[in-house]
């Protein structure tokens, strides 16, 4: 343990107003902690710089699931396992509800939440490429007030986010409209648990006599931030699924990610891996077009 | 829950650990895992890692398994912890324990403690569990002496009396 | 003596209630009044020398307890084999993370930060950070050649063979480091009483180790050092050396202070500073005839050793002589050598230089097989060792071993051939290939030669009034059984129930040396001699008069009272014995290297998946004859750990280097198996019986970390073509191979080498 207790402060308002008022009052200072598995990792190798820090973990606004008719609104102090558990998630978002399923053991989704994983923003985290996919919006508050903004738009770079420095996400959004797409997702990671993905692939298709009528794909780990592959889902949209254009795709996919070598992989090996899984997304529409 | 005034001022927790009311000075920030060893003597609860990977520090909060390692004490304020040592009453074993005396789930111990609570955290969430089930259930604790199969047995046959109503 | 019915069973682990509840006492979990804590400042240069050492503003030095080398009373080394190693570096540094000076203090907090207010400038010296660059001797950083010991082996005459062979198959195979990861981080607390001296509690394996290091370091007599192990949280070798440099850590603290002072790693340091496997090269050069049996063969076998000498002559020494497996070889000369790089010395791991020259023998038998058009299956059986022939040290086989019929049993329990054929038609479609490897080998027990002689294991037993009988060994206890097993055969040996039988927990100042806890020695040899010992109870009592035999336990415990009445106390010992006929020669490394081999087959299912180049394994099998299962629950625990470490070596641990010091010291990062990444690991054994043994036991700790290595990597390359002979094999290694598929070339470097 690298870290001294008695350097930090801890404060619990208890309400999200006196949250917004904290951070108004001194932006860029205070850390919002919720269930802390990033936060605390951090903190105990010695290596957050932050000293002060606002529970977030009991706030009521942040931890409630609203389904709306059009839409569900998940607050986001929500935990992995709630996700899990939630019925709407599990029939209408289920690459939300594996994600979660694969962030960490049962203990780490108990504890970590949504919001957490979106604002800490590591381009590994296997819950935002599904999101992206099911365009996702999210809600920041503040004291000025709420604003929506689009998650594709959220991550501007490697960790910077389009959060000011007094704001807080409230909630993620996710339209109700994906129950006709057939959902795939895959993870690599070093193990089959517990494991940083060195790939993530989020996808949805549709697919009527061979061609794709639609198609969603997001990647994590394979750039500074979870990507949503425009120019490969353009070239499949309306695409006759075969050989040349799965081909074509691959291409696609190697030529819009920006992968490198880290300490867990390599860069062109998630290049091949990153376009194998689109590779295999689409093959499985095929097989899905044919049984249709 | 109180706020801390002062940047480095202990704050007054109470919550309940293995069913007994527990009220103590703390930094916000101390780690649960070194409240419970060090403030309430609960060394059964262990660290491996410091990082949440290896499921040693496993404990139950308001029934849920966390990594105690991972938990700033303020946040546990009126909550109801269950450590390995709340598990058996009276000197009997738990059904859990007993099995892992039997299979050879414990080899050298230390990781013991938080794979019995994950067992325990399992079968009150899935019964009957597949071996799957168990798997899964446990992928958060790292045992490196058993391979994991003697505790795959062991959580199978805590498990067996449920499974044969 | 009867059908035994303790020895056989899966009675309870001894201390297994405590381990189950949390009352089990690991060292972080003792607390002495007036403690503090200690920390180590550590060189963050592989090579230099100190130039300055700087203490920061900012702290108030006067409160802090410091010590140098300068303050070491006795001699300032780690006494081990060749004594080089300091206990805190002098002068000049010649690794990262060595140690320099240590701290301690109350609070533990202040006690980081002092330590990360020390500045340390260095000189820095030219540092060596491969084999091959150590080999080159361009630049010497130990001895005068880099090299820490070698040894030659010489069988028959490899000359003459090449000249008759159809074939002479070549191969290199390497394997990288490895870390013990036991789940309780290094840790000890060392106290100072000017009269009785320096007393230690440690999670460790040899006390005795511990204590003679003690005694060099603080410069003490034996009876003013007392070294008391504690519950130990996995150890694997990683606790057999390396406790000695931490435990002289917190001697010294304690010393300077006269307060107890505890150390305790957090995983970041334990990963970074302590000892891992020895990574390996072997370069073998062999000569078949047309049918594939081997006429002789040279193997070059070469582990980096680290700075400092530690153990690295020892495992060498069984990586020598492992080096030619399970099978018969005519002739053979093995050259092998331990070499010194600045990496932090590499240590004792589970199988001790066997799993690596093993790795390469399975992987070079399978190659074999292929160049003389063979299978794999087949080169094994021409050419596994039969009773009545002798290894590659000329020890000759005595026991009754079977290897052809122990292959077949493997073969029919993972079904193998069905495989092969079904593997071959799905194999041929879609993004998933099948492959199924064999592994057969062998692991010696007890330590090589003459060791155990050196050794010279004193085993104590002592009756108290209560009638309870208690073992005295210095045997140590960290999930391996050795308490359960030990306190079995002493109840079998006295027809007592198990119940009634104590052991001590392993105190210096309580218990005899039986030697170290290594080397798959303690059920075979320590067993038995805790066998004559405990007879030896029950004969002082039947020769008293005070006990008939087929006696009941009341009537032992009250023979056991009046005889302790009559004579102050009622013990017993039992002193090693070398077996006569074993001979064994240092010089020429020829003989009888160990008293009893255990014996394996081992096969491997795996699958290795296109789209992610992953290989998983599917299934199984671990066959081994090992004498006497002394307790089933136990043995098979052992195997299916083992075989599990072995998987991660195989697939998964990938020590990532730089610059001599290891870059992903986090267990984010250094990846083992969880419980959802390991097939049905399923185990049987063969009793053949071992006259060395206490009822016919083989040492069998070691023996599964040698074979699922080269079984899985066979198995890979049944699966895909193509053959890999490094390892760890990360999918990474497996997309780099068969993105350029012009796989002729036997190696194939890692996709991320060594820094």
């Amino acid at each position: 343990m690298r870290a001294d207790p008695a350097d930090y402060k801890l404060v619990s308002p208890g309400n999200l107003q006196a949250v917004l008022s904290l951070l108004a009052d001194e932006p860029a200072q205070w850390l919002p902690i919720a269930g802390g598995t990033d936060v605390m990792v951090l903190y105990s190798a010695g290596k957050l710089p932050n000293r002060k820090l606002i529970n977030i973990w009991s706030i009521p606004e942040l931890r409630r699931i609203d389904s709306l008719p059009d839409r569900i609104r998940i607050g986001a102090a929500c935990t992995y396992t709630t996700l899990r558990r939630n019925e709407i998630i599990l029939r209408e978002f289920p690459l939300l509800a594996l994600a979660a399923s694969w962030t960490g053991g049962i203990a780490n989704q108990n504890r970590g939440t949504l919001g957490g994983n979106i604002a800490n923003a590591s381009p590994a985290a296997d819950s935002l490429p599904a999101l992206l996919v099911y365009d996702a919006e999210l809600t920041l508050v503040s004291v000025r007030g709420e604003r929506r903004v689009p998650y594709r738009t959220f991550h501007m770079g490697y960790k910077k986010t389009a959060l000011a420095a007094d704001e807080l996400i409230r909630d993620i959004s996710l339209p109700r409209k994906f129950s006709g797409y057939i959902p795939h997702a895959r993870k690599v990671g070093a193990r089959n648990a517990q494991a940083i993905s060195k790939v993530c692939l989020a996808a949805l298709g549709q697919v009527s006599n061979g061609t794709i009528r639609a198609v969603r794909l997001a990647l994590g780990s394979v750039a500074p931030v979870p990507l949503r592959l425009g120019e490969t889902e353009q070239l499949l949209t309306g695409g006759k699924i075969e050989l040349s254009l799965i081909n074509a795709a691959r291409k696609s996919v190697i030529q819009e990610i920006r992968p490198i070598d880290d300490i867990r992989s390599t860069a062109r090996y998630r290049a091949s891996v990153a376009a194998n899984l689109v590779a295999e997304f689409v093959e499985k529409l095929a097989v899905a077009g044919t049984n249709a | 829950m109180k706020s801390s005034m002062e940047n480095g001022a202990k704050i007054e927790v109470s919550f309940i650990a293995n069913g007994e009311e527990r009220k103590l000075l703390a930094y916000p920030m101390e780690r649960l895992l070194d409240v419970l060893r060090s403030d309430l003597g609960l060394t059964g609860v262990k660290e491996g890692c410091g990082e949440g990977e290896c499921g040693s520090c496993s404990v139950l909060l308001d029934g849920m398994l966390v990594n105690s390692c991972l938990i700033p004490v303020a946040q546990v304020s009126g909550a109801s912890i269950v450590t390995i040592e709340g598990l058996s009453r009276h000197a009997l074993l738990n059904p859990l324990q007993k099995a892992f005396l039997e299979c050879g789930g414990a080899q050298c111990g230390i990781c013991t403690p938080g794979m019995i609570l994950a067992a325990v955290h399992l079968l009150e969430k899935k019964p009957e569990p597949a071996l799957a089930d168990i798997r899964e259930g446990l992928a958060g604790n790292l045992c490196r002496c058993t391979g994991y199969m003697q505790i795959f047995e062991a959580v199978a046959r805590a498990a067996q009396p449920r499974m044969a109503k | 003596m009867n059908v035994p019915h303790i020895v056989g069973a899966s009675v309870p682990r001894k201390e297994g209630r405590e381990k189950v509840t949390g009352a089990a006492r690991y060292v972080d979990d003792m607390v002495l009044p007036g403690m503090l804590h200690g920390a180590t400042v550590r060189s963050s240069v592989p090579r230099g020398k100190i130039k300055k050492i700087s203490f920061g503003p900012n702290v108030d030095w006067i409160e802090f307890v410091v010590v140098t080398a300068k303050d070491i009373p006795g001699k300032n080394c780690i006494a081990l084999i060749q004594d080089d190693q300091p206990c805190l570096a002098p002068e000049i540094v010649n690794h990262a993370e060595e140690p320099i000076l240590l701290l301690a203090h109350a609070d533990r907090h202040k006690l980081r930060k002092a330590v990360e207010a020390i500045s340390i400038e260095y000189e820095p010296l030219p540092s060596v950070h491969s084999m091959e660059e150590s080999e080159r001797k361009s630049t010497i950083i130990w001895g005068t050649d880099n090299t820490l010991k070698s040894y030659l082996v010489e069988k028959g005459d490899v000359d003459s063979v090449w000249k008759e062979a159809a074939h002479i198959v070549e191969g290199e195979y390497f394997t990288g480091a490895q870390e013990q990861l036991y789940i309780e981080n290094n840790g000890v607390i060392a106290a100072f009483e000017p009269e009785s001296g320096v007393t230690v509690w440690g999670s460790l394996q040899c006390p005795y180790y511990v204590h003679k290091a003690l005694m060099v370091l603080c410069g003490l007599g034996e009876d003013k050092v007392r070294v008391v192990q504690m519950e130990t949280g996995g150890a694997f070798g990683g606790k057999e050396e390396y406790p000695s440099m931490i435990a002289g850590h917190a001697a010294l603290l304690a010393i300077k202070s006269g307060k107890p002072v505890k150390i305790i790693y957090d995983r970041m340091e334990d990963m970074v500073a302590t000892t891992k496997r020895h990574p390996s090269r072997t370069r073998h050069r062999t000569a078949v005839d047309k049918d594939g049996r081997i006429l002789g063969g040279e193997i070059d076998f070469t582990i980096d050793g680290g700075a400092y000498a530690t153990l690295s002559s020892v495992v060498l020494s069984r990586g020598t002589i492992h080096a030619g497996g399970a099978y018969y070889w005519p002739s053979v000369r093995i050259r092998t050598r331990a070499i010194a790089t600045n990496t932090p010395p590499h240590g004792a791991f589970r199988g001790f230089g066997a799993p690596q020259s093993l790795f390469a023998l399975e992987r070079h038998m399978d190659r074999i097989a292929q160049v003389v058009g063979i299978s794999p299956i087949e080169v094994r059986r021409r050419n596994f060792l039969k009773t009545g022939q002798t290894t590659t040290t000329e020890q000759t086989i005595r026991e009754n071993i079977d290897l052809d019929r122990l292959l077949d049993r493997a073969l029919e329990l993972s079904g193998y051939d069905a495989k092969k054929k079904r593997f071959a038609v799905e194999n041929k479609n879609g993004q998933l290939k099948k492959g199924i490897g064999i592994a057969s080998f062998l692991h010696g027990a007890g330590f090589t030669g003459s060791g155990e002689r050196y050794l010279n294991s004193l085993v104590g037993v002592e009756a108290g009034r209560d009638g309870v009988v208690r073992v005295l060994v210095s045997s140590a206890e960290f999930g391996q059984g050795t308490n359960t097993v030990l306190c079995q055969i002493a109840a079998e040996a006295l027809g007592l129930p198990y119940e009634n039988i104590a052991i001590a927990q392993p105190d210096t100042a309580v218990v005899p040396n039986s030697g170290p806890t290594v080397a798959s020695r303690t059920a075979m040899i320590v067993g038995k001699l805790v066998q004559s010992a405990t007879m030896g109870i029950k004969e002082t009592l039947l020769k008293s008069g005070l006990l008939v035999e087929d006696y009941t336990s009341d009537q032992f415990r009250v023979a056991c009272r009046e005889y302790i009445a009559a004579h102050g106390a009622l013990k017993s010992y039992a002193r090693f014995e070398s077996p006569g006929n074993v001979y064994w020669d240092d010089e020429k490394y020829r003989g009888e290297a160990y008293a009893a081999f255990a014996w394996a087959v081992y096969i491997a299912e795996v699958t290795v998946d296109l789209t992610t180049y992953s290989v998983n394994v599917d299934d199984f099998v671990a066959l081994q004859e090992i004498g006497k299962v002394l307790n089933p629950v136990l043995a098979e625990g052992q195997i299916t750990g083992g075989v599990a470490q072995g998987i991660g070596f195989a697939l998964y641990e990938k020590v990532v280097w730089q610059n001599g010091r290891m870059l992903n010291n986090q267990m984010t990062n250094y990846i083992m198996p969880t419980s959802v990444d390991l097939p049905p690991i399923r185990v049987f054994f063969e009793e053949h019986g071992n006259v060395h043994g206490a009822h016919g036991a083989k040492g069998i700790g070691e023996l599964p970390m040698d074979g699922p290595a080269p079984a899985i990597v066979n198995a890979v390359e049944d699966a895909l073509g193509v053959p890999f002979n490094f390892i760890p094999l990360l999918p990474e290694d497996v997309f780099e191979a068969l993105r350029d598929k012009s796989a002729e070339r036997g190696v194939l470097s890692p996709a991320r080498g060594t820094a």
